[in-house]
């Protein structure tokens, strides 16, 4: 099941989305060399004790972004575990 | 397959040029040291200050000579950093001279999907490499299975599988640079369709060896250096691409999107996963304590108190060891040669300068150490992750405490680290503020005054006094430079925007290999360059300090010489009074003398004063010089330094010198003054403006006479 139109920076420890887009063309192009890529499947691992920078699960690593930068990529959310 | 394959053979060169490439945290430096071990050597490639790590080896049983070539860690071929573009070039650019016969490409095979990204850009250059795929221990512990035939087929080029821990592994990566190796002929992804005609025209331009490096060349035109082949092309080539229908954004997100596409695929089919989401058990649970949001940063300040008491509590047997010795070397030096001018020099000077200095090896070998292995099992990058948000309010960068905490060993190669930080702002704000970390050269004079003013008595267990302060001293370090940055935050100007995308890499206990290459290098580095330094100010010293103007040396002596002199004073009295009169008016003296002024509210005495103006050019040279200086002024060879400043008294009130007020001075002044040549000329070369250094060394000066004139006020 998937519900569309989140971004990154908006879900929770722990869940799963699939990535759809990006709206900063300069930031996706950093984050689609690191792995990020559209139809990717992501989970939120870790957040920052300050509650920013976020660490998600990618590509089959970790990966640490800003919480700015985490929401300029757009998921669907995965409400079923997989 | 096969005929989409070219073939080279190596097993017939007498030398063979090899490159490591692969992403950072892949491996490749613990690679790098496996095959090359204690032959390898540190430079910098020309012109640009890009550390070269590079090491001979005899392969095939000496018959074969080869260098590797260890290039800066990249996830892409993307020339984005100094780094980055240093390893495109190598490969690209047949003309460039390390240019490798062979690459090995090593890829971390527990992330196999992210590495082979900079796998499937270089195997597009159509150059002859190995893939070595690393961390094949990790892969089986996760439960995973890697189809390395399989994948060999797919990628069209030779895959070892290797673990740096696994001996056996590297012989069969030995073994496969000699075997045929294929070179593959066709596209990763059809890179033609992505720009046709460019690629076409500009192939002709440049004489490109594959589609790819023409596309390289067209997205990054800029950046990429002209090569001798197309010189004369070079108009063509610049209207060619100055054309602002370029669009290079959506030429490389292109790329990346379609090359992932074909990654996936080929994962898909040589890989069997146990899960499409890695939990990676033990990582996680680590990270739960580590990154807590309360224990994390207690965990990180008991670490860094760890690493304070035991620089202190550990480094000083083998400490009192190498002063015992040296101690024993000069007095056997003294009664064995002939007395004498040089017998002088090479007591007074050479030796008493050497000991200060190689004193302080173990100190510097446990901080590098520390650091290497913080950096090692993956810590560093979750302090930078959990430190972030806070950095960022000063102005700074997660990464920026990378950089920070490596200029407690060394400013230099801290500097040079910054360049992971991407936003100009916080990484001149990173490059001014480092040099406020207490550096090792600073340990040195730290530990002789803590060991001069503060009592060696514990507080409890393990803990002492001493490292306390020593611990306090790398605080203030700290402080100020937090207090700069934030300063400096409302001077500069952001350039464009901040970011911080960062791998976490998988923690992985420290290879031990690697932190003892680095103990070695540092130290082999720390004892020539600053050894050389300070061995030559050592000479110059004793010369200043034992020669005057005329012939004053002479009629000091002749003072002592008279019968009423020869009842007054015992010979040793005598001789203490004369080398001390001496060293007053010798040249040394008259330098001391003359900036006493100005230093005197510091609580500095004219000796003293010698110290600062020799370690201008580098910390380190103050022990040395206050080594010469009590040597000179102290004929007694038996006593170690500490002993001989410890008993020293100020000649009007009769107090010691080094007071406790004395001491806090002179520590606050070593703190915070700019007395490195080194940082400041790399400084200027990452900055490239003489502005910057120029304003790092005046405002770091001013701060240290200030704190230091304050210090000595209040506490005197």
């Amino acid at each position: 099941m998937e519900t569309a139109n989140k971004n990154l920076a908006q879900l929770k420890i722990g869940q799963l989305a699939i990535i759809d887009s990006f709206t900063d063309k300069l930031m996706a192009l950093k984050l689609l060399e690191m792995g990020c890529t559209p139809g990717e499947l992501v989970k939120i691992d870790r957040i920052a004790p300050l509650g920013d920078p976020i660490a998600i699960n990618v590509s089959g690593y970790m990966l640490c972004l800003r919480k700015a930068e985490a929401s300029t990529i757009l998921v669907s959310l995965l409400t079923t575990n997989i | 397959m096969k005929e989409n394959q070219s073939f080279v053979d190596f097993s017939e060169k007498t030398s063979l040029k090899i490159a490591l490439v692969g992403n950072p945290n892949s491996g490749k430096s613990t690679l790098f040291n496996a095959l090359t071990g204690l032959n390898q050597k540190t430079g910098n490639f020309p012109g640009v200050t890009v550390d070269k790590k590079s090491g001979f080896v005899k392969l095939k049983e000496g018959q074969i000579l080869a260098e590797f070539i260890d290039l800066p860690g990249t996830y892409s071929l993307y020339p984005k950093s100094i780094d980055e573009t240093v390893a495109f070039e190598v490969l690209c650019n047949p003309n460039n001279e390390f240019h490798p016969d062979l690459t090995i490409i090593v890829a971390d095979a527990s992330n196999l999907k992210r590495n082979l990204f900079l796998v499937s850009q270089i195997i597009d250059l159509r150059i002859p490499v190995i893939l070595a795929l690393n961390m094949m221990d990790l892969v089986e512990k996760e439960g995973d299975v890697i189809d390395i035939i399989r994948l060999s087929e797919k990628l069209g080029v030779k895959v070892v599988g290797v673990s740096a821990r696994n001996k056996g592994s590297l012989d069969v990566l030995k073994q496969a640079l000699f075997e045929p190796l294929p070179v593959r002929q066709y596209d990763f992804i059809n890179i033609k369709k992505l720009a046709p005609e460019l690629i076409e025209k500009l192939s002709a331009l440049i004489n490109a060896n594959s589609d790819f490096e023409a596309f390289q060349f067209i997205n990054n035109f800029p950046q990429i250096s002209f090569d001798n082949n197309n010189i004369d092309n070079k108009e063509k080539i610049v209207t060619l691409l100055s054309s602002p229908l370029i669009d290079r954004n959506k030429l490389q997100s292109e790329e990346t999107v379609e090359r992932y596409k074909v990654i996936n695929r080929i994962v898909g089919e040589c890989r069997i996963q146990k899960s499409a989401i890695k939990t990676k058990s033990f990582s996680n649970k680590l990270d739960s304590f580590l990154t807590h949001r309360v224990g994390g940063y207690i965990i990180f300040l008991i670490i860094l108190f760890f690493i304070f008491q035991t620089i202190f509590f550990l480094s000083s047997y083998p400490m009192q060891w190498i002063e015992t010795l040296f101690v024993s070397f000069s007095n056997i030096a003294a009664q064995n040669l002939p007395q004498g001018e040089l017998t002088n020099l090479f007591v007074n000077g050479i030796l008493a300068g050497l000991g200060g200095i190689i004193v302080f090896v173990p100190q510097i070998a446990f901080l590098f150490a520390f650091i290497a292995i913080l950096e090692d099992t993956g810590y560093m990058a979750r302090v930078s992750f959990i430190l972030d948000k806070l950095m960022r309010k000063f102005g700074l960068n997660g990464r920026s405490v990378i950089p920070l905490i490596s200029g407690m060993a060394c400013a230099i190669p801290a500097i040079m680290s910054t360049r992971t930080i991407s936003s100009w702002k916080e990484r001149m704000i990173t490059i001014l503020t480092t040099p406020l970390m207490s550096c090792s050269a600073r340990l040195p004079v730290y530990t002789l005054m803590i060991s001069l003013i503060i009592p060696n008595d514990k507080i409890t267990g393990f803990f002492n006094y001493q490292g306390l302060i020593l611990m306090s001293l790398y605080m203030i370090g700290f402080i100020a430079a937090m207090a700069a940055a934030l300063v400096l935050q409302k001077i500069l100007k952001a350039r464009e925007k901040s970011y911080f995308i960062m791998e976490l890499p998988v923690y992985r206990s420290p290879q031990w290999r690697t932190v003892g290459l680095t103990i070695f290098d540092k130290v082999k580095s720390f004892l020539i360059d600053a050894g050389k330094i300070i061995l030559a100010i050592s000479v110059l010293l004793w010369f200043l300090s034992s020669h005057a103007p005329g012939n004053k040396i002479q009629i000091i002596e002749k003072k002592y010489e008279t019968a009423d002199m020869l009842k007054k004073y015992n010979d040793a009295e005598r001789k203490l009074k004369i080398s001390s009169e001496q060293l007053e008016v010798s040249y040394a003296g008259i330098i001391g003398k003359f900036i006493e002024p100005a230093i005197s509210p510091l609580g500095f005495d004219w000796k003293i004063g010698i110290a600062l103006v020799t370690s201008f050019a580098a910390r380190e040279v103050f022990v040395g010089t206050m080594a010469t200086i009590y040597s000179v002024g102290n004929s007694d060879n038996t006593q170690t330094l500490r002993e001989k400043m410890y008993l020293e008294k100020n000649s009007s009130t009769g107090l010691p010198t080094f007071s406790v007020a004395v001491g806090f001075s002179l520590m606050i002044f070593y703190a915070f003054a700019m007395q490195c040549m080194s940082t400041l000329a790399v400084v200027y070369r990452e900055t490239k403006h003489w502005k910057w250094p120029a304003i790092q060394f005046l405002f770091m000066s001013a701060l240290a006479y200030i704190s230091s004139f304050l210090v000595y006020q209040l506490l005197k």
